[in-house]
């Protein structure tokens, strides 16, 4: 036998080999002993189908790679890419998209609106991360924690003091990037896995200091009825609060449940284009050039005067300051928090958005956190293999796209001719 | 030794553990020169670089820039004081273009407020096309401006080092430190090089120190040498004199 077709076989013998003890087989409770059931019939079908494929796609590996080679023409004409990379075209592209996404959730249904503002607030999480990860390289697995502090403070200010989430927003902001300017001091001189674990640790002590102080916070209970957020003073309930106004009898309309849906989606997508634009800013400011120096080199930062102290904590306290108010809004909108809403896997959610995205990426950042939220979204169906899919996606996208999925792209610095 | 000395140092120790890997080095500098510090491979001469920039706290000793003490003091400090190195093997930031890897070294003259950036006021603007303009100008000095969007790392060896000189001019700097520039350098590309120093002597009036192995590039350019074997002071002077210093000649070949 050559070569091609003894690694087609062992291909195909390795689809049964994984697939036929994970799909095919299924255990059931008999009384009290377990069985093993063999699979059906389609099944088995399914599984030799796809060893089948595989069994080719290996055999005619050669010339398949040939013929894509071949076909070298461009997919689009040059006229149309030219068009397409102008800088105007790309701006009057992104102004329609913004304004597109402030209109569709007018149309859109009641669930749709509900996800995507959900998107939204992973959107703002993925931009306060990259911050920390994708420009200054500090790996940060607690950065949870900040979305908690933030979600906290909201909630506790209005539960005690009646504050409203408006007032609340730039409070909660500013409490995240405290905690992360003092988490800052003690990992100034950690790097790599080390600052990993220590703010990974980090994480773990918010999550579990919230759920002990019980006599403030509601312990594992949390906080309940969190108000939400009002339009200029006008709740969006259906009935307000004594003495205070309801949109809907402010303008004269019948109440619908949706119109709060649709606000807060409104709220989320202000929050994360105002995250958007200031991070883009930042990048092109002298901080966020040093952020990312200090990424490339931090002995070389030294050198030329840049005090790496700064810079590190400006990049935590920054990156934390938008997970505040990703937090407090996310208070404001499930109306209830636990501590169990900010345990490690959220952390690791947020840096799959940012690797996946592309490190530094913003736009990257944008499209990873539709990916990530949406697909297990559309996938409820097959729940029960989320998380094999999940990974399956990122041993793809890390043999395919190693960089992201929208790498970053330095910017080109026009010089004087 | 007298007032006019940009650097002074005197006495200059450096212990690691049980090791003394520089022993009461001294030297003066005075302003626009050229002072090489030669010696073998190992004799502490990065070291002693380690501790004029503040990467080391010397363990003893005393550096005066222009009468104010800065050893031990941390290396952003000192370098913003305006000692700037470069190093012995190029640390440019590499995944960012020729034309950042200036802009970041200009920092310290650029408008840093935070909403002065985030609004684009004008007086930030401002800063930013003069900092580009300074950014241009030395590109084209060093003959890198077809690359100024290059990223960093992407550049032949001899342009990353000439990047990382321009770089540090961008600092606008007293004394230059140079570890070794001319190493892994063709005969033309090093004869640039010396043409540089020259140009950063006698047009930016900045001083430069320099640790160089190539003996006809030390031998032509300095002002001053200082010769270091294994951490000591071995010999101090023109170039005329440590060329014909026995002591330097048996460091070098070894015994006669």
């Amino acid at each position: 036998m050559n070569k091609p077709v003894r690694q087609a076989l062992f291909s195909a013998l390795l689809v049964w080999a994984v697939a036929y003890p994970i799909f095919g087989l299924k255990l059931a409770f008999a009384g009290v002993t377990l069985q093993v059931h063999g699979a059906s019939a389609s099944t088995l079908g399914l599984i030799a189908g796809a060893s089948v494929l595989l069994f080719l796609r290996v055999l005619f590996a050669e010339p398949l790679g040939r013929l894509r080679k071949g076909s070298g023409k461009p997919w689009v004409p040059p006229r149309v890419s030219n068009y397409l990379t102008l800088p105007s075209t790309q701006r009057w592209g992104l102004v329609a998209l913004v304004a597109l996404a402030f209109v569709w959730p007018f149309f859109g249904s009641r669930g749709a609106v509900d996800t995507a503002t959900l998107i939204l607030i992973y959107v703002m999480l993925g931009l306060g991360l990259n911050i920390v990860v994708g420009l200054a390289g500090l790996l940060d697995l607690g950065y949870v924690g900040f979305y908690a502090v933030g979600a906290y403070s909201y909630a506790l200010l209005s539960h005690y003091l009646g504050l409203g989430f408006w007032e609340c927003l730039p409070i909660a902001g500013l409490l995240a990037a405290l905690f992360g300017l003092l988490l800052g001091f003690p990992v100034l001189r950690l790097r790599g896995d080390y600052l990993a674990i220590v703010t990974l640790g980090f994480g773990e002590i918010i999550r579990i200091f919230l759920r002990n102080l019980t006599s403030i916070t509601g312990g594992p209970n949390g906080i309940s009825n969190i108000e939400k957020p009002t339009f200029f003073g006008l709740s969006l309930e259906r009935r307000a609060a004594d003495g205070a106004q309801t949109f809907h009898q402010f303008f004269g309309l019948d109440y619908n449940p949706a119109h709060k849906v649709v606000y807060l989606y409104l709220i989320a997508l202000l929050l994360a284009l105002v995250a958007l634009f200031v991070i883009n800013r930042l990048l092109r400011m002298p901080i966020g050039r040093a952020w990312e120096a200090l990424r490339e080199d931090e002995i070389a930062c030294r050198a030329l005067g840049l005090n790496p102290t700064v810079i590190k904590l400006s990049a935590f306290t920054l990156g934390a300051a938008f997970a505040g108010f990703a937090g407090s809004f996310f208070a404001a909108r499930q109306g209830l928090i636990t501590p169990e809403s900010f345990t490690f896997i959220e952390s690791a959610i947020i840096l799959a958005i940012v690797v996946l995205g592309g490190m530094g990426s913003q736009l990257g950042v944008v499209l990873a956190a539709i990916v990530m939220i949406l697909l297990p979204e559309l996938m409820r169906e097959f729940s029960d293999y989320r998380m094999l899919m999940f990974g399956a996606l990122m041993v793809l996208m890390m043999v395919w796209r190693p960089q992201g999925l929208l790498p970053m792209q330095r910017p080109h610095l026009e010089l004087r001719q | 030794m007298s007032q006019n000395n940009l650097l002074e140092v005197s006495g200059l120790s450096m212990r690691f553990g049980g090791l003394l890997a520089v022993n009461g080095v001294g030297m003066a500098v005075k302003e626009k020169q050229v002072v090489s510090m030669i010696g073998p491979n190992g004799a502490g001469k990065t070291t002693v670089f380690n501790c004029l920039t503040g990467f080391y706290r010397p363990t003893g000793g005393t550096i005066l820039l222009a009468g104010e003490p800065i050893q031990g003091l941390p290396g952003h400090t000192i370098a913003r004081k305006g000692v700037v190195r470069t190093f012995q093997n190029v640390r440019l930031f590499k995944d960012m273009t020729a034309v950042e890897n200036l802009l970041i070294a200009q920092h310290q003259h650029l408008n840093t407020g935070f909403f002065a950036g985030l609004f684009k006021t004008p007086s930030f603007r401002r800063s930013e096309r003069e900092a580009m303009a300074y950014a241009e100008h030395w590109l084209e000095r060093v003959d890198l401006k077809a690359f100024a969007n290059r990223p960093a790392g992407t550049l032949a060896y001899g342009q990353q080092r000439r990047l990382e000189i321009a770089r540090c001019m961008m600092t606008r700097p007293r004394i230059l430190m140079l570890d070794e520039p001319a190493a892994g350098l063709n005969p033309r590309e090093t004869d640039d090089l010396k043409a540089l120093i020259g140009v950063l002597r006698e047009e930016y009036g900045t001083t430069v120190l320099l640790i160089e192995h190539d003996m006809k590039l030390v031998m032509s350019i300095s002002d001053h040498i200082v010769v270091i074997n294994q951490g000591s002071p071995l010999a101090d002077g023109t170039p005329e004199q440590v060329r014909g210093n026995p002591a330097v000649i048996k460091a070098y070949l070894g015994e006669a």
